[in-house]
């Protein structure tokens, strides 16, 4: 919540275009007592004002320099709110009246609903609750009828073209029959002032209802706003300010202390602390974060005090990149939603031809009183059908579902990617990084002759010091932590999907895996090849350093499994997906890790130009193909599977890269996706359903097609009500997505 | 009298097929300065048809007026944009078509219908 001391006001300045424009007005607003940070946004003529400054003091202030402001109150949802539960008032008041009318009205209806010729005090009570009735259309349904006539200006029809033609009908004709009772005969001298007033209460008794249910779709991205710091702690010659979030530029250094959140993303430059990033990534660990490390915004410190330079500020930080992808996703639909848009656009004059079919069947072939169920079934189509169900059904689940994944620290690019995950038949996850840790250590170095494990590490790290490829790290950090001397390569070459190359000490040195030494021809006798096997069984990755065409040594590198894992695949099968390993590494280090993850199928000593290959091949077997990759050396194969998945570590992630994003390094990430993407499309298929079966059954009935054989017509008012929770019920199954459970605890 | 008010009947369908879906269409309204502002209130755009030239980004300014949650999101066909709008507040979207024709812009009940000509 906003403090009085941080009150942030956002300021609407007409006219203000450039920087020139707003040197004089932020100069006035400086003079002003109380103002404590001022930030220009230009791009949306906005000023935003944080300190105790009053609204009129602003406007003026800005007034004084030449300008004129507008205070914009809706710059925060928490404003949205207000205006929210305003306008939810207004539909309950409106409820009242309507329901206060209508309902008396009904239940002396029972008693006496028919009109006599001569002016009885009953014909002057009809006459007057037409007045009273009038007045509930106007004061609680005047929105539908304005609505209606602005639709129908622009040759448009819209729900409230239904509901006022619905409730004006039912109106008009009960003021005809009241002021001309003998235009028709006694049998049809029905009024229906009560199905108007009542149908009215309903429907805003709906949209009151859907208006509650709908803001709890929208919890998730609130929580992720709620993320957002107001301010930050700035050191500034040696003195530390708070100042408003908006001010912090890039290179400011920011204090944060236990218990508080990082406000904007950065480097740590002096202490060490834990930190919670759950909120973003879904990991429940804190992570220690010292010198030189990444903080993110939005994230909670939790037990050292840290002094961090700000790398990323405003709508540049991961959070904010976070919120914007959240909120698109959540706005876009799914393909399966598209054939109810379809519908949508020409439901509304559809269902008034339906309505005066009706009428005309009735009135020529209906028994008598013809006229009443001419009318009264016309009143009942055009007020039980409901095209705001179609409509919603789609969106709203997209909106709760996405926000349930994001909560996982699941980024799902849009409704596509999301109906496309649900339909995955088969997952390929590329060994390194995903599955196991992607930090590859030095586990054992077998130096043959004169050389010393140092010497041939030393050898082996000069060469991959120009190497991109995972392995070529741990190759370097094992040479360092020996303090070897790194001599300098000449010559070098990297030859994908084999190894590197290069002369080292006036040495032709080859250093990569069993056919690097085939292609330049180097002798593997049987004890080092029996020795490599042996590596490659215990899931190591076994590589081969010649020097002079001699072999010189045989390192094993290991790249531990993740510790989740052998579950999160488990999982993955469990949901039915074939789950298929990919790596550049060789079959028998491949087959020890599948061995130790439960996966069958695997794909060994793949080239990285190969994986997209791969991928080609199985859609082409009619599989659907989740890829699983880092999201840098995978792109291609990323981009040309179904649903590319880029697995991060914390929230250094580029989100840009993949249809699935997902903010831990954990595999389990992969299956919640699919897991919440499979339920959001049950979720839309029972709405879908559910309204399509509404409609579809609910218009044939107001027309009246079971009378002829179980003599059963609608009542108006019962349509009105099912109108109303149409919509409601809708929402309300959307919104049980909320309680989805992820597969895992670690979700 | 029944022949009468089956004429009416047909007359009415024959109407309501006509003013909604074979009507003249709305002249287009012409972006100025590269804007155009699109008042929503009422279930209706205002104005409902907008003329953009094809290849050329112009900005929608959206200023939601209605209260009710039907009128919360405006998308564009096509173009995969979709945003919210706050109450009373303008939102700019830059919108660019590259192919010549019509294009919807909808509210996500498909309720609230605007199209852009894109020529």
């Amino acid at each position: 919540m906003k403090d009085e001391k941080h009150k942030s006001t956002t300021l609407k300045i007409d006219g203000m275009h450039c920087a020139s424009c707003q040197a004089p007005i932020v100069c006035e607003l400086n003079k002003l007592p109380g103002v404590s940070g001022i930030s220009v946004n230009l791009a949306d003529r906005e000023v935003y004002v944080e300190g105790t400054s009053t609204d009129d003091l602003l406007i003026k202030a800005v007034a004084d320099a030449g300008y004129e402001a507008k205070i914009d109150r809706t710059d925060s949802y928490q404003d949205t709110d207000k205006a929210n539960r305003d306008y939810y008032r207004h539909l309950i008041r409106n409820t009242t009246l309507a329901l206060a009318v209508g309902i008396p009205l009904m239940i002396f209806g029972f008693f006496e609903m028919t009109i006599d010729p001569t002016w009885t005090p009953l014909r002057w009570f009809w006459l007057s609750t037409a007045v009273a009735t009038l007045a509930v259309l106007i004061i609680a349904g005047r929105q539908f009828f304005i609505g209606a006539w602005q639709a129908f200006k622009a040759h448009s029809a819209t729900m409230d073209t239904l509901i006022a033609l619905g409730t004006g009908m039912a109106w008009l004709y009960s003021t005809v029959i009241v002021l001309f009772p003998e235009l028709v005969p006694e049998i049809a001298r029905h009024v229906y002032f009560e199905a108007a007033a009542i149908i009215i209460g309903l429907i805003n008794l709906g949209q009151a209802l859907e208006q509650k249910a709908r803001g709890r779709t929208s919890q998730a991205i609130r929580r992720l706003l709620d993320l957002q710091e107001k301010t930050a702690r700035v050191v500034s010659d040696g003195e530390e300010i708070d100042v408003p979030i908006g001010s912090v530029v890039k290179g400011d250094i920011i204090r944060v202390r236990p218990g508080e959140k990082i406000a904007v993303d950065g480097l740590v430059v002096e202490g060490q602390t834990n930190i919670d990033e759950s909120m973003l990534t879904g990991e429940p660990v804190p992570v220690k974060k010292a010198d030189g490390e990444e903080v993110s915004a939005g994230t909670l410190n939790k037990t050292g005090s840290i002094l961090y330079r700000a790398t990323r500020v405003g709508a540049d930080t991961a959070l904010a990149q976070i919120i914007k992808m959240v909120r698109q996703a959540q706005n876009s639909k799914p393909p399966i939603g598209k054939l109810a848009d379809k519908i949508a656009g020409i439901f509304v004059p559809a269902v008034m031809l339906i309505a005066i079919a009706s009428a005309m069947v009735w009135f020529n072939i209906g028994p008598e009183p013809r006229a009443v169920y001419a009318i009264v079934t016309a009143v009942t189509v055009l007020i039980i059908a409901c095209p705001c169900a179609l409509g919603l059904a789609t969106p709203m689940s997209v909106m709760v579902g996405i926000g349930k994944a994001a909560e996982a620290g699941v980024l799902i690019r849009n409704g596509d990617a999301l109906q496309t995950a649900s339909q995955l038949t088969t997952m390929v996850l590329d060994k390194t990084g995903t599955i196991t840790a992607g930090r590859p250590e030095v586990v054992e170095v077998i130096a043959f002759g004169d050389k010393t494990q140092s010497a041939v590490l030393a050898l082996a790290a000069s060469l991959e010091q120009g190497s991109e490829h995972p392995l070529a790290q741990a190759i370097i950090n094992a040479a360092k932590q020996r303090q070897a001397e790194l001599p300098a390569a000449e010559a070098f070459e990297a030859i994908a999907g084999h190894g590197v190359r290069g002369r080292v000490d006036n040495s032709e040195i080859l250093f990569g895996n069993h056919k690097l030494m085939q292609k330049f021809s180097v002798l593997l006798d049987s004890h080092s090849l029996k020795t490599s096997e042996q590596m490659a069984e215990k899931a190591w990755t076994p590589m081969f350093l010649a020097a002079d065409g001699q072999l010189t040594a045989i390192i094993a590198v290991a790249d531990p499994i993740k510790e989740d894992s052998v579950e999160a695949i488990k999982r993955l099968q469990a949901d039915g997906l074939e789950v298929v390993m990919l790596t550049g590494d060789n079959k028998r280090t491949a087959e020890a890790v599948a061995r130790q993850v439960g996966i069958v199928e695997i794909r060994a000593e793949v080239l990285p130009d190969d994986k997209k290959n791969l991928v080609a091949d199985l859609q082409q077997q009619g599989e659907r193909v989740g890829m699983v990759g880092d999201g840098i050396n995978d792109a291609p194969a990323l981009a040309l599977a179904d649903v590319g998945f880029a697995i991060g570590t914390g929230t250094d992630v580029a989100i840009e890269s993949a249809d699935i994003t997902l903010m831990r390094g954990s595999l389990h990430g992969v299956a919640d996706a699919i897991e919440v993407s499979r339920a959001t499309l049950r979720n839309i298929r029972q709405n879908l359903f559910g309204a399509f079966f509404y409609n579809a059954a609910g218009i044939p009935f107001a027309a009246g097609v079971l009378y002829p054989f179980i003599g059963v017509l609608l009542n108006p008012i019962i349509a009105g009500a099912a109108m109303a929770f149409s919509s409601v019920t809708v929402v309300s199954n959307a919104n049980r997505l909320r309680f989805f459970k992820f597969g895992s605890d670690s979700s | 009298m029944s022949g009468l008010v089956n004429m009416g009947g047909l007359a009415l369908m024959a109407a309501v097929i006509w003013w909604f879906w074979l009507a003249g269409k709305r002249k287009a309204v012409k972006a100025s300065d590269g804007i155009i502002e699109i008042q929503v209130a009422n279930g209706v755009y205002t104005p409902d048809r907008v003329a953009i030239p094809a290849g050329k980004a112009v900005t929608f300014r959206f200023i939601r007026e209605d209260p009710t949650a039907c009128a919360e999101v405006v998308k564009f066909d096509g173009l995969g944009i979709s945003r919210e709008l706050p109450l009373n507040k303008a939102v700019d979207l830059s919108i660019r078509y590259d192919e010549p024709g019509e294009y919807a812009f909808t509210c996500q009940m498909g309720m609230y219908r605007g199209q852009v000509v894109v020529s």
